[in-house]
């Protein structure tokens, strides 16, 4: 069997696990911010040694990656212009036109990452269904090439009114600024992301642009470094659509690469509810500053195609960058252990987005932070032994919690510091219910059925209570909870999502140009991917996004991988009303149907996983001592056994209340729950019917 | 009641109000994801949201527009006067787009949908959208009677226990030009409210609540005490102000005196010009929507909306006012006027707490209807039917703080349609769609810039504007010291620079293009105050001419 690398570099740590034959080993250091692949080289370093193996033993390294996103935000890209439709200079800067906050009048909206002075335009038009009404004017091309050279521009984004329907405009232009101007890179808005919506594929083409040279360079040293340390297998890239690819993908489209660390933990999910048989899925990762939840159906993570990065309103909707690339949907909520509680002025706790950071963090850290956090409150209820935190790494100081709850919360709402913990609690996973809920309703998806698997630092503390609240009944806490992104790189598959636009009704359907369109879309996907599948076989998924004729929201349709015929096309039509009528069960008569645009995905075909087999039931583990806590769903206190994870043997339960340690975190078991080690090591919480 | 009991009733009544606002939020997102009209599924004009059996409003989604946000607010209760709670049944929806009892004008469509938890009702639900046909002369000002501004629905259940009103189904289908979107939005209110309804329940079994009754009392007591504590940080008096529009047949004069009291701030806006012959008239319902909103957003921001976090805002508005129209004026397009009434607002409360005011901006949305085909040229139409509208706006006012936004909605909340998706679904091109340079009012902060958009007709062909467009003889003022927002332009593309009406019915000829240049909003504090390294980027991103800079600005480069 041979022995891969994933590596996943975060904002604050650097994960990296070894896996081969079964076994796993993993690393956790710094990241080193000003060059990341300094990081990199002296986790690679560690983790060989622990695993015992020589550089020369790794057969492939999979890497993901917040730099390009952390780019975008810090606003530290290339130095990048945009060449577009003459009239159409401003489409980043007028967006949608729109506030994404009604009453805040000192709104901030997200600024371009091209300034207008770079946003240049000639003469050119087609309309919407790709012809010419005005032909490119070349010499307008050449002149403002010459201007942007003058200016030091480093990366140029090309983005054309409909040029999704038809390239030829962006690729003439794309080739006089290549002859003109060699070496400087170049983004077309009909490569990067070829779909309706003039703002979204131009901002996605810009910040592919914007990002560009800073990740070519960045993987070009990384590259060089390994080889240097003495690895010499292939390096593959993570991409935020839970697929993998070659440096040399990577690099022509490096804003793929954002997310693919949160993309990590949702493939993490989905092998877990696979090797459990678990078909409908929430993964629940909460960290320090943010909670993430991901809707996992049939082993799959839901997948989207639109993003949103940098946003400036804590968290809202609609204030950051719209990005159009293939994603691992999910919501992002400012909800961790270091999110800060107030009080508001309606007299209503509220928690977070702010962060209290690790530095100096929450309260009970004992380095400076006064403000209580999500952590202070979990302390206040007697979930955390302060001496044991984090292995014992950070002991905790449950007086300082105390005094910044009833500074900040109690004091103000005639609560007791430990009421006023128990306020903060419930408020942040109520808080991460309501996301999760009404995600769901965006989804078109419910939580009958459902299970949860929570991981992060917070995942396994909060998950029963928000699963008691979105009505879930079930909850898995895996192993390996820490590092359970990079060990998703390892279980993703190599594979490319190409989407493309073309308008279709059933009325009037071009079976031959639907079929020309999928075939080239095929293809191109499956060259990417066999440059790095190694001869492994390969699938083919297709999907055609589809809705009523006046509709605004599409719902994809799976089609099958091959060339469509007449009969086909009645069967998709038909398929489209059931999957319409189960999510919104109130179906409209007499409507047609439309196709926006159709995705293919080809990917190597995942190694097969056996379910996990039952275990026969084994003794329960003796507890190792007992902590006094206070229930936040009854605000009664009692006493909570508290076993230690290692000590349990698979088949092995205990009754909840109870609480299992570990050395990264504690997975709660609430009043009405047990909790059983699967064969796998896992913990498999149950809800007893009330 | 022991103390801990006490506190954790305390927490979970916090925690019951927190459920009901994502509520409705689920119940706005099913809206959006199911409408059919753009104005609703691309623009986000709707709003949602759960009132107790008395009709008061005890938590709203944050979404859409203000003019919907607080006049459906009051609707509920004419609803409950035809049809009282005691007679709802299980699967019931009511409907209507009365402008007097609902939001303003016959575009707009709510619908009532009682919840119900063990066969007993529990509150109601309640959802308006902004849909894209009604019939009559379409969206625009010509109406000189609410009859002709389109199908007039009264308080009617257009579901009966779960059974479609196809008697009802089969008149809107028959008066509207786009039957198949109106359809489906009306089942898509329904759809919306039946999700918030089921999500309701779910709440109150989960939290044994065997009314709404108390959560009610808390949310509007904890509303009532949040919104008097910012009343109580403004200074009392009375503050005076006014606003112009430039009106259908002459311009529009809007006087407000604003008093601040202890415990409420009530708006007079007696001297305000009379009622018009043509569709700018505002229901008073809609004038106290926007007035509220103006308030609301430099006073108490942060209250969610509620029954009791409106009540303390009071207008008295004059019969025979514009602001005030009775049923049958025409009343369309009341936004044009109405959406000026937060600056009207805000004139006053610049009296009282100037550092928490923006500058005037563009504040009038300016959508341009867009009709073309046989019903504009009749047998000689070069392209097929089509019936548009897109949601654009001018620059907003400058912040005390903060230049203005540039091509933003304000007061209004909807977004915009991309250009691409719009010449999708009809025969028309933008030929350019940009900012408007110099079109800012300069100050210390600046106003938000305009833009220009130039629209024609597939091949150049005939096609008609319903004009709507305002603050072109009035352009938006700055505040302290800051210029005003370039005046807006309407007309057309040719040589001549053809001046066109603001307001009302106009061909665009075969062979030319509307023009539009939408104002700019207005500044704030004195331009040569402003960093002039703020100036210097405007300059160089070509959006401040350099005469501008030294003329205004007092730039030296």
């Amino acid at each position: 069997m041979t022995a891969r690398l994933a590596v996943d570099i975060g904002g604050t740590f650097t994960d990296l696990a070894i896996e081969k034959d079964g076994q796993r080993w993993t690393a956790k250091v710094l990241t080193t911010p000003a060059a990341p692949e300094k990081g990199v080289l002296e986790g690679v370093t560690q983790v060989l040694a622990k695993a015992g193996m020589a550089p020369h033993d790794l057969s492939l390294v999979i890497h993901g990656t917040t730099l390009a996103t952390n780019a975008i935000i810090e606003r530290k890209g290339a130095k990048t212009a945009l060449l577009t439709t003459e009239g159409f200079r401003d489409v980043l800067a007028l967006a949608n036109e729109a506030r994404y906050d009604q009453y805040d009048l000192n709104i901030d909206l997200p600024q371009p990452l091209v300034r207008r002075r770079w946003r240049v335009a000639v003469p050119e038009r087609l309309d919407n269904t790709g012809k010419v009404l005005v032909p490119l004017d070349e010499a307008a091309v050449r002149a403002q090439v010459e201007f942007l050279k003058g200016e030091g521009i480093e990366s140029l984004a090309i983005g054309f009114l409909h040029a999704f329907v038809n390239p030829a405009h962006e690729q003439r232009a794309a080739a006089i600024v290549r002859e003109m101007w060699p070496g400087v890179p170049v983004s077309l808005s009909s490569d990067v992301s070829p779909e309706m919506r003039e703002w979204e594929r131009f901002s996605t083409t810009v910040a592919n642009a914007y990002v560009q040279p800073l990740m070519a360079t960045y993987l070009g040293r990384l590259e060089s470094g390994l080889r240097a340390a003495g690895v010499g297998c292939p390096l593959f890239l993570m991409l935020s659509g839970g697929g993998l690819t070659t440096i040399e993908t990577a690099s022509r489209f490096p804003i793929r690469l954002v997310e693919s660390g949160p993309a990590g933990g949702a493939i993490f999910s989905a092998f877990v509810a696979k090797q459990r048989g678990f078909s409908k899925v929430l993964s629940f990762d909460m960290g320090g500053t943010t909670a993430k939840v991901c809707l996992i159906d049939d082993f799959r993570p839901q997948a989207s195609r639109t993003f949103e990065v940098a946003r400036v309103g804590r968290f809202k909707k609609g204030s950051g960058l719209p990005l159009r690339i293939p994603v691992i949907e999910m919501v992002e909520i400012g909800a961790g252990g270091g999110s800060i509680a107030q009080v508001d002025s309606m007299g209503r706790i509220q928690v977070g987005p702010e962060s209290a950071g690790a530095d100096p963090g929450p309260a009970c850290y004992g380095r400076g932070g006064t403000h209580p956090a999500v952590t202070d409150a979990n302390l206040a209820l007697g979930r955390y032994e302060p001496d044991l935190f984090a292995g014992g790494s950070l002991p905790l100081k449950p007086e300082l919690s105390r005094d910044a709850l009833a500074a900040h919360v109690g004091g103000k709402l005639g609560l007791s510091a430990d009421m006023a913990g128990l306020g903060v609690v419930e408020m942040v996973d109520e808080n991460m219910a309501n996301a999760a809920r009404v995600h769901a309703i965006e989804s078109g998806k419910g939580y009958d059925g459902r299970i949860v698997i929570a991981f992060g630092g917070g995942g396994p503390v909060h998950g029963y209570r928000v699963a008691e609240k979105i009505g879930v009944k079930r909850m898995l806490v895996p192993s390996g909870a820490g590092v359970g992104s990079a060990i998703g790189f390892l279980r993703a598959p190599v594979a490319y999502e190409v989407v493309k636009s073309l308008y279709q009704r059933f009325g009037t359907f071009d079976l031959a140009a639907v079929n020309g369109l999928l075939a080239s879309m095929s293809a191109e996907a499956t060259k990417v991917v066999s440059e790095g599948a190694f001869g492994a076989p390969v699938e083919e998924t297709r999907i055609a996004y589809m809705r009523y004729v006046g509709q605004g929201h599409e719902i994809s349709v799976p089609l099958p991988p091959r060339a469509l015929t007449a009969a086909d096309v009645a069967e998709i039509r038909a398929l489209y009303d059931s999957e319409y009528t189960r999510f919104y069960d109130r179906p409209v008569p007499g409507s047609d149907v439309e196709i926006l645009s159709f995705a293919v995905t080809v990917r190597t075909v995942e190694a097969h996983v056996e379910p996990a087999a039952p275990v026969a039931d084994a003794p329960p583990p003796k507890p190792i001592r007992v902590q006094m806590v206070r229930d936040t769903a009854t605000g009664e206190v009692a006493e909570w056994p508290v076993y230690d994870r290692d000590h349990m043997v698979p088949g092995a339960a205990v009754p909840g209340p109870a609480i299992v340690a570990e050395a990264e975190t504690s997975t709660l078991v609430g009043p009405g729950w047990t909790c059983r080690m699967d064969g796998l090591g896992y913990l498999d919480l149950a809800q007893e019917a009330a | 009641m022991s103390k801990e009991t006490g506190a954790l009733a305390q927490i979970q009544r916090q925690i019951q109000w927190n459920r009901l606002i994502a509520v409705v939020e689920e119940q706005a997102q099913t809206m959006i994801r199911t409408a059919f009209s753009t104005t609703v599924r691309e623009a986000g004009d709707l709003s949602a949201g759960i009132f107790d059996l008395e009709g008061r409003m005890l938590a709203q989604a944050v979404t859409g527009t203000p003019g919907h946000v607080n006049s459906m607010a009051e609707s509920v209760a004419h609803f409950l006067k035809k049809f009282p709670a005691h007679t709802m049944q299980p699967g019931d929806h009511y409907i209507t787009n009365d402008p007097w009892l609902a939001t303003g004008h016959l575009h707009d469509l709510t619908v009532v949908t009682p919840a119900f938890r063990r066969g007993k009702i529990v509150g109601l639900f309640a959802n308006t959208a902004h849909i894209i046909d009604i019939g009559g002369l379409g969206m625009g000002p010509e109406g000189r009677s609410v009859f002709e501004e389109g199908l007039y629905i009264p308080i009617v259940k257009c579901f009966d226990r779960n059974a479609p009103n196809e008697t009802f189904f089969d008149f809107i289908r028959a008066g509207s030009r786009t039957p198949v979107e109106l359809e489906g939005d009306i089942y898509s209110l329904c759809a919306c409210n039946d999700a918030g309804a089921k999500r309701l329940v779910e709440m109150m079994d989960e939290f044994a609540m065997e009314s709404l009754d108390d959560l009610a009392r808390y949310i509007f007591e904890a509303s009532t005490r949040a919104t008097l504590a910012e009343i109580a940080k403004l200074p009392r008096g009375t503050f005076c102000s006014e606003i112009k529009s430039d009106g259908y047949e002459s311009p529009v004069t809007m006087k407000a005196a604003m008093t601040i009291h202890d415990d409420r701030i009530v708006v007079d806006f007696a001297g305000t010009s009379g009622l018009s012959n043509r569709g700018i008239n505002v229901p008073p319902a809609y004038c106290r929507a926007y007035a509220c909103f103006g308030i609301k957003c430099v006073v108490a921001p942060d209250v969610p909306n509620n029954w009791a976090s409106l009540m303390p805002f009071q207008m008295e508005i004059p019969e025979g006012c514009i602001l005030n129209a009775p049923r049958p004026y025409p009343v369309s397009v009341r936004h044009v006027v109405g959406q000026l009434i937060p600056d009207l607002m805000m004139g006053c409360l610049h009296q009282a707490v100037p550092h928490r005011v923006n500058a005037e901006g563009s504040s009038a949305l300016w959508n341009p209807p867009l009709r073309g085909g046989s019903q504009v040229s009749g047998q000689a139409a070069e392209t097929e039917d089509f019936e548009i509208i897109t949601f654009n706006s001018g620059g907003t006012g400058a912040r005390p703080g903060k230049d203005g936004l540039d091509g933003t909605a304000f007061p209004s909340g909807v977004r915009t349609m991309p250009v691409e998706a719009t010449e999708n679904v009809a025969p028309v091109i933008f030929w350019q769609k940009q900012l408007r340079p110099d079109s800012a009012g300069a100050g210390r902060t600046r106003g938000g810039f305009g833009q220009v958009m130039e629209i024609g007709a597939k091949g150049d062909a005939e096609f008609a504007v319903n004009a709507i467009f305002d603050r072109v003889a009035n352009p938006p003022k700055g505040r302290d010291g800051g210029g005003q927002g370039a005046p807006g332009w309407v007309g057309m593309n040719d040589p001549n620079g053809t001046v066109l009406r603001t307001k009302g019915f106009q061909i665009i000829p075969k062979g030319r293009r509307l023009l539009l240049k939408l104002p700019g909003g207005g500044g704030m504090g004195d331009p040569k105050e402003r960093d002039p390294a703020l100036v210097k980027r405007d300059v160089e991103d070509g959006l401040v001419s350099p005469d501008a800079a030294r003329s205004i600005y007092g730039s030296r480069d």
